[in-house]
């Protein structure tokens, strides 16, 4: 019995360890791998035309937003519908204080996240109180509320026209040194996030999403794990409605409309919202169909709406999670899988 | 250990449990029988604060649990299963009962730190205990049926309980497994001091495992002793001669 016990610790020793092995070398390629993208990015701006360096600053933001959306939606399993609510506040809180006060430029863009994850916190602490659709249902409503004052406050924030000509400060007057602001901004939120997610925090997100009800039979209070998720998620989208500032120097009421919801959630579903980058992906393909196929036609939607039917016969897991299965080591980047 | 007194509940005008009374020892098998609907899962429900009773209580280690939500009892040492496997179908087996253990140790709000080296020891231990670790890296949800509902009361044992119940662990099961599981369920009640209270509605089963017997009959406690009394018990046999 006991040598028996002893044999198989040995075992489980070994697939540990063999286990762990394999998972750092995945882990080194992929670091190289992105660290090369990444140093790509980083060399690319002064050998493309300035309006592919903006587009590609535009998928970064994008990206983002898509990937803070997927950490309640992909990991969480909630049915967050109105995230843009989100990036919105970011955006204009950030906007309307370098705009009307003379506060440093550093107060502003702490604040537009700060107030993004108070929204989240605040509207988040209703929704988690209803169940998967009513939940969304919830969302939509109180989210369009904010859009509805941004809309009709016209005084305050401009209404339907929005604020032109934010001013930025020197260091990020041009094209080039506002794409690598963010840049950088973007790889170190999903540094964060991807630390999140890999945390007990992340792991117990994952296990609600897969559960709910169990987890509350393991002593885990639920709601308060998804009030958490979603105060983090907004903190990062609100970072991208500041970032989409830097990089625009307008807002407008568009940034909380429920339409820029929908479209964040496509952006999850075409990239692969059981991967840790599918969204980022997803949002990546968004944008460029958006720009170069808006440009022979404004029905760019069409196409759009075409890929997304074909991705749910023929990719049910997304882009990411497609090349995740064919080339790739795991099926999910997450390690969830022990 | 634990005491159900009067629990009443019912849904809308039917009425699931009507005057259920439980007594579980510390490090005791009891076992709760029943004619199916007799209320056995809606009883274990109350005791685990997934419904609420319109009346009665439920106190463990003299302390009243009655309206408490699940995780709070939890919390107080008492784990279950599931009558259908309640697993975490995308995770793996070992991410199955490590989230278990995180929360037990209270670490489930740590953001920065990474999951991958917590719980280990504590989590290869039970994946051990139920005989679960060569599939440690499956999928829970590419597990068998059976192997699905062991890693059902392994997660349970995540929790690392004093009192754990399990709603009919034997459910579905070929005889041979029942009986391997029945073995693991007593062993582990050895090996970790474990109280454990059950349900089931195969007669065998019970009879051979439990040290005490609840029977149930439309949602009211017929009787509670050893095994002998029950089989004796007049009362009991009309309900499951009635049934037959």
């Amino acid at each position: 019995m006991l040598s028996g016990r002893a044999a198989s610790h040995k075992i489980a020793k070994q697939f540990y360890r063999e286990r762990a092995l394999l998972m750092r070398m995945m882990n080194g390629r992929s670091y190289w791998v992105l660290g090369a993208i990444f140093i790509v990015l980083l060399i690319l701006p002064p050998v493309i035309p300035r309006f592919y360096t903006y587009i590609m600053a535009l998928m970064f933001v994008t990206g983002l937003l898509a990937m803070s959306l997927n950490m309640v939606v992909g990991h969480g399993g909630m049915f967050q519908f109105h995230h843009a609510a989100f990036y919105g506040v970011g955006a204009y809180v950030f906007g309307l204080i370098l705009k009307k006060t003379s506060l440093p430029f550093w107060m502003a863009f702490g604040a537009g996240p700060i107030a993004a994850a108070v929204c989240g916190l605040l509207i988040g602490s209703f929704c988690v109180r209803l169940t998967r659709l009513y939940f969304g249902m919830l969302q939509i409503s109180l989210g369009s509320l904010l859009w509805a004052i941004v809309f009709r406050w016209y005084d305050f924030t401009g209404g339907g026209d929005g604020i032109y000509g934010i001013p930025m400060p020197s260091a990020l007057s041009s094209a080039k040194s506002s794409y690598y602001f963010i840049l950088i901004v973007v790889a170190i939120s999903l540094a964060v996030i991807y630390l999140i997610f890999k945390s007990p925090f992340g792991a117990t997100l994952l296990a609600i999403r897969d559960n709910p009800a169990r987890c509350e039979a393991i002593g885990i209070n639920v709601r308060r794990h998804q009030v958490a998720g979603i105060v983090i998620a907004t903190f990062f989208a609100g970072v991208a409605g500041v970032l989409f500032v830097v990089l625009e120097r307008s807002v407008f009421p568009d940034l909380l409309f429920w339409v820029l919801s929908l479209e964040i959630f496509i952006m999850c579903l075409l990239g692969g919202w059981f991967t840790f980058l599918g969204p980022l992906l997803g949002a990546a393909i968004t944008v460029a169909l958006r720009t170069f196929v808006g440009i022979y036609t404004e029905y760019w939607t069409l196409i759009l709406g075409v890929i997304l039917i074909l991705l749910i016969f023929f990719l049910p897991e997304g882009v990411m999670g497609y090349v995740m299965e064919k080339f790739g080591s795991q099926r999910y980047e997450s390690g969830d899988r022990g | 250990m634990l005491k159900v007194t009067d629990i009443y509940k019912s849904f809308d005008e039917f009425m699931a449990v009507g005057g259920a009374d439980l007594t579980v020892g510390e490090g005791e098998l009891v076992a709760v029988i029943g004619p199916n609907g007799a209320g056995k899962t809606t009883l274990f429900n109350i005791i685990t604060g997934q419904l609420k009773p319109n009346k009665g209580s439920v106190v463990f280690l003299d302390e009243d649990i009655t309206n408490l939500p699940p995780y709070e009892i939890c919390k107080k040492g008492i784990a279950r299963s599931f009558q259908i496997a309640n697993i975490f179908p995308r995770l793996s087996v070992f991410a199955n009962i490590q989230v278990a253990v995180i929360s037990q140790q209270g670490g489930s709000k740590r953001l920065f730190r990474p999951a991958q080296g917590i719980a280990v020891e504590e989590t290869n231990a039970i994946l051990e205990s139920v005989g679960l670790l060569d599939k440690a890296g499956n999928t829970a949800g590419s597990l068998s049926h059976g192997d699905q509902r062991i890693l059902e009361i392994a997660i349970a044992l995540g929790n690392d309980p004093k009192l754990l119940i399990l709603d009919e662990p034997t459910a579905g099961m070929s005889p041979e497994e029942t009986n391997a599981t029945m073995d693991l369920i007593r062993r582990l009640a050895e090996s970790r001091g474990l109280t454990i209270l059950f349900c089931e509605h195969d007669m065998d089963v019970v009879f051979g495992a439990a040290q005490s017997i609840m029977v149930m009959h439309q949602g009211r406690t017929l009787i509670q002793g050893k095994p002998q009394q029950v089989r004796e018990n007049e009362e009991v046999m009309n309900a499951y001669l009635g049934e037959e």
